[in-house]
């Protein structure tokens, strides 16, 4: 019993080394979102397409989608956009919030890299960002065809994070959405 | 001596005006302010993660300090504000989290900790004096005995020598 006691500071080491060395790996960058499970806010803003149209969430329904956050000031949006012209060939439907940006540079930006959107959907003021708990962008919003947040993507999506973690997430929701 | 003092003290002070990121608002009242302020001091900017969104540069703490003034204006109180908040970035933007259960440990740990921690104390304290009286210095009689005797031999042959 005696000897078995000398033990302990030694496991409680133990389990506290462990506890940190897991630490160590985390993302501290990468935030759960608040918005998981709920439907995707309501706005009504222009489109940037045709600035003379007005987008509402119900223009997001229908099918799964991803919504990605971006703007012409953020430099891994550039980095993202070639994934995401990819990812508009193989037949994932993309819609756009261009966060916090000007009207006329964002659409030199689509001419010239190819415009990978569905909806673009003119975020100027950052209101939209801001009822998503957009913190910092390029952020991707996975939503279901009944326009419900299932999971929210912070970073760069490149080939390899598309293949190993969003890739069997949006098939998920579209295999519901045949059912 | 004196320029040195003089020195020091102006570095002190622009180190205090470097840290908090300015805002020109106007509040309506003394009160408005101070709430205002205790608002932005214990909210967190969930960009730049180690700071409140008070000292924060960063564009999402701009907002996020636009967004609490333009609420404060429009009469809501500080618990439908931090809803707002917490409704979009979730709890993660709150220094004070809530208690629930998977922020007990967070909440009572240290505590618990520490009330350990006192109860071992207590416990080697109360064994140490359960053994004191039993003998003074662990030896029987006997034993008392027989070291006195070698104590007195050893003596013994020192002289000899």
């Amino acid at each position: 019993m005696r000897r078995l006691l000398l033990v302990v500071p030694l496991a409680i080491f133990l389990g506290v080394a462990l506890f940190l060395y897991r630490g160590l790996y985390l993302n501290p960058t990468e935030l759960p979102s608040a918005l998981i499970g709920k439907p995707f806010p309501a706005f009504a803003l222009p489109s940037l397409d045709q600035p003379g149209r007005t987008l509402t969430h119900d223009d997001l329904k229908g099918k799964p989608a991803l919504v990605n956050v971006w703007a012409t000031w953020c430099p891994s949006c550039r980095a993202e956009h070639p994934v995401l012209n990819q990812l508009k060939q193989m037949g994932v439907t993309i819609h756009g919030v261009n966060y916090k940006d000007q009207r006329a540079p964002a659409q030199k930006w689509l001419r010239e890299l190819h415009n990978p959107y569905q909806l673009n959907i003119e975020d100027a003021k950052g209101s939209l960002g801001l009822d998503l708990g957009v913190y910092g962008a390029p952020e991707t919003f996975f939503i279901d065809a009944q326009g419900i947040i299932r999971h929210k993507f912070v970073g760069t999506i490149d080939e390899r994070v598309w293949r190993e973690q969003l890739a069997p997430l949006y098939q998920q929701l579209v295999d519901e959405a045949k059912l | 001596m004196k320029r040195l003092l003089s020195s020091a003290i102006l570095g002190l002070a622009l180190l205090g005006s470097a840290q908090a990121a300015i805002d020109t608002y106007e509040f309506a009242s003394e009160a408005e302010r101070q709430r205002y302020r205790s608002l932005v001091e214990e909210l967190r900017c969930p960009k730049c993660q180690n700071q409140n969104i008070a000292d924060s540069d960063a564009p999402i703490a701009m907002d996020l300090r636009a967004e609490i003034y333009r609420m404060l204006e429009e009469g809501k109180d500080d618990q439908q504000i931090i809803e707002f908040l917490v409704a979009r970035y979730g709890d993660f933007v709150l220094y004070k989290p809530p208690v629930t259960a998977r922020t007990l440990l967070l909440w009572y740990g240290p505590a618990a900790l520490l009330v350990g921690g006192f109860v071992l104390l207590g416990v080697i304290v109360v064994r140490r004096r359960g053994k004191r009286p039993s003998a003074q210095n662990g030896l029987s009689a006997d034993e008392q005995q027989r070291l006195a005797a070698l104590l007195n031999q050893a003596s013994m042959d020192k002289k000899d020598r």
